[in-house]
């Protein structure tokens, strides 16, 4: 019989044939709490009676959407979590490694065919790392830490196959956006997307994680790409494992196939205020800027900084527009630290930032005011998102934000 | 433990019937994300009530003023979408909206509310009702009643109606006693 990739991970892990539609109570492989959605899944961990967590060494916990602490309340949380990880004997990565989702992948706490859960939405993002991963809330979470195993509806999956190479500074994010304007907002609700064909099989693991990431924008319970010789060489030296078959089949049952061609995509930037608006840069081009973000789960990778230093060149930013950058983890850091960048972006103008959500959490710093317009690489432009409910957030791709960081407008990367 | 048990399901299902004399639906478009329910600058804040200060706080300013204990969101499709947070129902459960309506759901949301005891009902025809309108549920005959026109509603998913008649997930949680993993 044949299977998606999904339905052979839950299969894998259930030791049963389970298709699309079953409820099954799958054992989790990782669990990853942060500082704002911890709390409330330790709290309701507690109340559901749990004393030990399923499995120290699966828990993946951190802070990183205020760090450091930006308040007395956000400390006084830190230090609720920092109590629980030395009671419970949680490797706690506390404010040190970065964001999240950036972390618990680098580290190799997701892997192929496993299942992993985040209480975060953008916990999909493994899917890149051949993991089935899905956000969850507090209270799934506190049952998660307390059992090791949570219920599950097998979801159908949306088969996205891209092929076309890619025009000089286009790039994931530019696909990615322009999937979720093409399957929509709610087009993939419940259901897991998994990004297949030649364009996909040549992308590095960044660009990958950034296809991933946006499942969630469409609905998506996952995103996933079939494990390759780019994903294993990538587990290579992050987790001992043996490279396995884990794929779909191709005359497997999916909810739906869908082809895209990135050969003749444009630059790409969602509008205010939902993610399934994306059109061609060109559409916006000429609108000012006060705020630039660069970075975020989505794209605070290396390979994007790169690219947004690529397209700086020897050029300044705008002193109109301000700009924050954030590497996604100490490790993005220091490569962009060792590779000269750090200082090629302070000396252009911009603000470098440890790593941390940033101004996409939308509390903690880097908040935009009243009719103001920030423009970001990061997931999300719903109104109030980053900051006022009267300003506007635009997303985009690190080439575009970097040549509109240029400009102080929204630029074609492709004209700078 | 039966008596608690009771308690904990006429929680949740408290707006079987005329959800109370005044209580009235408040009416919310496609497509709100938790992030207008609560923004991310309150999550620090665990506490129901607390939350509750600030539902919709710059996208609807007077919901968090004028919300009465029994009232009804309706929203279109959508409804949920975005970040986790739990702190999104749990605003909703201290502002003492224990129903939302919609055509579709989040299924973050969807799942979240569930789990801590507030009641997402889906209703196709969601759209038709209007802000301010009364409100009355009849969850096991499969309908509503806005303003005296008939709607239905959808059954909610059958492994989910356990946490349900339990009162929420943690309540659920507490009686298992041992968890059948992997079954069917």
């Amino acid at each position: 019989m044949t299977a998606t990739i999904v339905e052979k991970i839950f299969s894998r892990k259930c030791g049963s044939d389970v298709r699309a539609g079953d409820v099954v109570m799958a054992p989790l492989d990782g669990a990853m709490i942060h500082d704002i959605t911890g709390p409330l899944a330790i709290q309701k961990f507690y109340e559901m009676g749990g004393r030990k967590v399923f499995d120290p060494q699966r828990v993946i916990m951190l802070f990183d959407h205020q760090i450091p602490a930006d308040s007395i309340e956000a400390a006084t949380i830190h230090v609720y979590m920092r109590k629980f990880a030395a009671e419970q004997d949680i490797l706690n990565y506390d404010i040190n490694e970065g964001i999240c989702h950036q972390v618990t992948i680098e580290k190799g706490r997701a892997a192929p065919g496993e299942i992993v859960v985040g209480a975060d939405s953008h916990t999909c993002m493994y899917g890149a790392a051949g993991a089935f991963a899905t956000g969850i809330g507090s209270t799934d979470m506190g049952f998660a830490l307390k059992f090791g195993a949570l219920y599950f509806r097998v979801p159908e999956t949306i088969r996205a196959e891209v092929s076309g190479k890619f025009q000089k500074r286009v790039g994931a994010k530019d696909l990615i956006l322009s999937i979720a304007a093409d399957i929509g907002a709610d087009g993939a609700t419940y259901k897991a997307i998994e990004f297949t064909g030649k364009t996909v099989r040549k992308l590095p693991m960044a660009g990958r994680m950034t296809l991933c990431n946006m499942a969630i924008e469409m609905g998506g319970k996952a995103g996933i790409v079939a494990p390759d010789k780019v994903t294993w060489e990538y587990m290579k030296g992050r987790r001992k494992m043996k490279p396995f078959e884990l794929d779909s089949d191709e005359d497997a049952r999916f909810a739906e196939r869908r082809s895209y061609t990135v050969s003749d995509l444009e630059p790409q930037v969602a509008v205010p205020h939902n993610v399934d608006t994306a059109v061609p840069v060109s559409r916006v081009a000429g609108t000012h800027v006060d705020q630039v973000f660069i970075g975020s789960c989505t794209n605070g990778r290396f390979e994007d900084l790169e690219e947004a230093a690529e397209v700086l060149g020897k050029k300044k930013f705008s002193p109109t527009c301000r700009v924050i950058i954030i590497p996604a983890s100490r490790d993005e850091y220091l490569k962009t630290l060792q590779a000269g960048l750090i200082e090629k972006f302070v000396r252009a103008g911009a603000l470098v930032e440890a790593p941390c959500c940033g101004p996409c959490m939308g509390g903690a710093f880097g908040l935009i005011a009243p009719g103001e317009v920030s423009l970001s690489t990061s997931n999300r432009n719903f109104r109030g998102r980053q900051g006022s409910t009267e300003g506007k957030v635009y997303l985009c791709s690190p080439a575009t934000a970097a040549a509109s960081a240029i400009t102080g407008e929204i630029t074609d990367p492709r004209e700078v | 433990m039966a008596a608690k048990k009771t308690v904990t399901v006429r929680k949740i299902i408290a707006a079987e019937g005329p959800v109370s004399k005044n209580a009235r639906v408040w009416k919310f478009g496609d497509d709100i994300d938790t992030d207008a329910i609560i923004p991310g600058r309150f999550l620090t804040i665990n506490n129901p009530d607390e939350l509750a200060q600030h539902a919709f706080e710059g996208t609807r300013d007077e919901f968090a003023k004028k919300v009465q204990q029994g009232d009804v969101i309706v929203g279109g499709r959508n409804f949920g979408c975005g970040s986790s947070r739990e702190h999104a129902p749990l605003a909703l459960m201290g502002a003492g909206v224990k129903v939302v309506i919609a055509r579709s759901f989040a299924r973050i949301f969807f799942r979240n509310a569930i789990n801590v005891g507030v009641l997402p009902v889906v209703c196709p025809e969601a759209d038709t009702i209007t802000d301010g309108a009364k409100i009355s549920l009849h969850i096991k005959e499969g309908f509503l009643e806005a303003d005296g026109k008939k709607h239905t509603i959808e059954p909610v998913p059958a492994f989910m109606q356990g946490i349900i008649d339990a009162g929420g997930l943690v309540e659920y949680a507490k009686n298992i006693r041992e968890l059948p993993v992997c079954t069917r």
